[in-house]
């Protein structure tokens, strides 16, 4: 326990408490920090500015989370009703694009997207002459790389609880009368929804703070919190203000993780009917 | 009495997974009102029978007439049909009035008539105190409640039951066995229980049908297997036996030392052929009169006292293995025996059943 906390402490606290401490400070007039104390950077976060990034930012980061919950589950979904023998190996192909780097991962999401990329080859292979269509830089190419990249974090939270789903529930539940779509949602839906609520928690914390995806494949010009924050710090040089952007997001991401964890508390408590649906 | 109405018509049922037979040609009927069961030893196919009662599992041939009409093809869903799992199969996110109130919804009955029927059935089945509980706090007994009461609220044409009684410690089960037996006569559905305890579907069942290796091997009142035994199999697993191997002869069998043990010798067997005597432990008399058919001397071996009666396993020149022998307090009483003793042992030519080796 002792050694966990020094730990935590070395690595967690302290930077966090810095960080923190830095959002009270002003910014000095040649960039640098001018140690006395404001509360101006947070007032600054609320400006409609600022706080539409916000809100961009999670909804991108909903819509990707929506996206990948529901890719994911059926993934899990189809691989829980494999053979047995043949699960490790299926699951070991899902989370294969994580033995690679996350940027090169981005990378290749260019290479597939870009104007002469490999689907507009593809396109062209199938006859198609037109102008190659648009599809790196948009929003749709950044909800596609987080969909991507966190794609197996929901397969491996769905896939536990449906694996553990005793199949004779399904069995009797079409024994007494439900139809294959009311079984799923009766029964299997309910059971599995923590390891939905799991997935999606992952997902959306990560992409909501994400800022190599959005600066890769929406080529700057959409704008999320990571990307805003990383501005502050390296481009603005208004370190105080970069600080009360990541003290905000944080905030957020506390409190994504604080419902997901009362959901899965009454869900184990006996009510698993209500899960932790956390889109943004 | 009117010749009882067939419910259920299996009709030369086969079931095949991939190379292997699980179920082979097998033809029975079960009749309205009767409490049937599937025995057999695992793997005999009762289960895949089962399953292909319920609807699980489709038959690779044959037909399963239920009323007079197939229902080999019907989804579960959509037969009148119920399956009491073997794991229960409670859903562990719903209350006992809602896992029982599930089967009923489906039929999309109004609200009111649902409410009834359960609160009938909870109170048939003394679940009512637990209403709002979960399944995983329940009892094991109590969640067999839930499972049968789940099932039967939907008054299916047939009702499967799965090991129902295989979860339970021993005193529970025989308390269940009574139990069951008298919801059944009280709810008048026919029941159809897969079993692999044979002792289970004696109590229980007013017909049997024995299984093995997906063949079906007798079928017929529990009485009339353990009297008469299609076949050396059956007589082994059903109840205990006595076996004396040797060479069939015209009114018997020659055991291996030539002493002869007299019975009926069946048509199918020819003289020499290799066969087997054989003869319950509860129609041997100890020290018997001069006038029984078959006789044997032999030594007390072990004793085993089970409060109603004795049993004795004593050592002959008959067969390798010891005799069984049960003999009631009473007699032991009268005249005891201990370990070590030299007994003759005694039974009757009508008490011998033949069978090939």
């Amino acid at each position: 326990m002792a050694p966990a906390l020094v730990w935590l402490t070395a690595l967690m606290v302290v930077p966090c408490a810095l960080v923190l401490a830095l959002a009270f400070f002003r910014r000095g007039i040649y960039g640098g920090i001018d140690y006395s104390f404001t509360l101006e950077n947070f007032g600054l976060v609320f400006d409609p500015l600022y706080a539409g990034i916000f809100l961009n930012s999670a909804r991108i980061a909903g819509t990707a989370t929506l996206i990948a919950v529901v890719i994911g589950y059926a993934a899990a979904y189809a691989i829980a009703a494999a053979p047995r023998r043949w699960q490790p190996v299926f699951l070991f192909f899902a989370v294969l694009p994580f033995w690679s780097n996350y940027l090169i991962r981005t990378y290749a999401w260019i290479v597939l997207l870009n104007r002469e990329g490999l689907i507009t080859q593809l396109l062209r292979w199938f006859g198609y002459t037109g102008e190659p269509p648009s599809m790196l830089y948009t929003e749709g190419a950044v909800i596609a790389g987080l969909v991507y990249n966190y794609l197996p974090f929901v397969i491996l939270a769905c896939y536990a609880p449906l694996s553990r789903l005793n199949p004779e529930l399904a069995e009797a539940s079409r024994d007494l009368g439900a139809s294959a779509t009311t079984t799923f949602r009766r029964v299997i839906l309910p059971l599995t929804v923590p390891g939905i609520a799991a997935g999606a928690v992952f997902v959306f914390v990560l992409s909501i703070g994400n800022f190599v995806t959005p600066a890769l494949l929406g080529g700057g010009r959409f704008q999320m919190i990571g990307n805003l924050v990383y501005d502050q710090f390296l481009t603005a040089n208004d370190w105080p203000f970069g600080a009360a952007l990541a003290m905000a997001l944080i905030a957020i991401m506390l409190l994504v993780l604080m419902a997901q964890a009362l959901a899965a508390n009454r869900a184990s408590g006996h009510t698993v009917q209500s899960g932790g649906d956390t889109d943004g | 009495m009117s010749e009882p109405r067939t419910l259920l018509a299996i009709d030369k049922v086969s079931k095949n997974f991939g190379w292997v037979r699980a179920v082979d040609g097998v033809s029975l009927d079960i009749r309205e009102n009767e409490f049937f069961a599937l025995l057999g030893p695992s793997g005999c196919g009762k289960t895949t029978l089962l399953r292909m009662l319920a609807g699980f599992e489709t038959p690779n041939d044959g037909r399963i007439l239920l009323d007079g009409r197939d229902i080999a093809r019907i989804p579960p869903n959509k037969r009148p049909v119920n399956l009491m799992f073997q794991s229960y199969a409670l859903f562990p996110h719903m209350s006992v009035r809602a896992n029982v109130s599930y089967g009923l919804e489906m039929e999309r009955l109004p609200a009111s008539e649902i409410r009834s029927r359960v609160d009938a059935i909870l109170a048939t089945t003394e679940l009512v105190a637990f209403a709002d509980r979960k399944p995983e706090q329940l009892s094991g007994g109590q969640k067999q409640r839930v499972a049968l009461a789940r099932a039967l609220v939907k008054r299916p044409r047939l009702l499967l039951l799965d090991e129902p009684l295989g979860a339970l410690d021993k005193k529970l089960r025989g308390a269940m066995q009574l139990e069951l037996k008298r919801l059944q006569h009280e709810v008048g559905i026919t029941f159809v229980i897969v079993t692999h305890d044979q002792e289970e579907s004696l109590v229980m069942a007013d017909r049997m049908a024995v299984l093995k290796d997906g063949r079906l091997l007798q079928c017929d009142t529990p009485h009339a297997i353990y009297e008469h035994p299609a076949d050396r199999f059956v007589a082994d697993f059903i109840g205990v036996m006595n076996f004396v191997p040797g060479k069939a002869g015209a009114d018997g069998v020659v055991a291996a030392n030539g002493a002869r043990i007299s019975g009926k010798v069946p048509a199918t067997l020819t003289t020499g052929a290799s066969a087997v005597a054989s003869v319950r432990p509860e129609r041997i008399r100890l020290f018997p009169s001069v006038e029984t058919t078959n006789r044997t001397a032999g030594t007390v071996e072990a004793l085993a006292y089970q409060g109603l009666d004795l049993q004795l396993h004593v050592r002959t020149p008959l067969s390798p293995k010891p005799f069984l022998v049960r003999v009631t307090a009473d007699a032991a009483d009268r005249r005891p025996v201990s370990s070590g003793d030299q007994v003759e042992l005694g039974w009757d030519a009508a008490d011998v059943r033949i069978f090939a080796e």
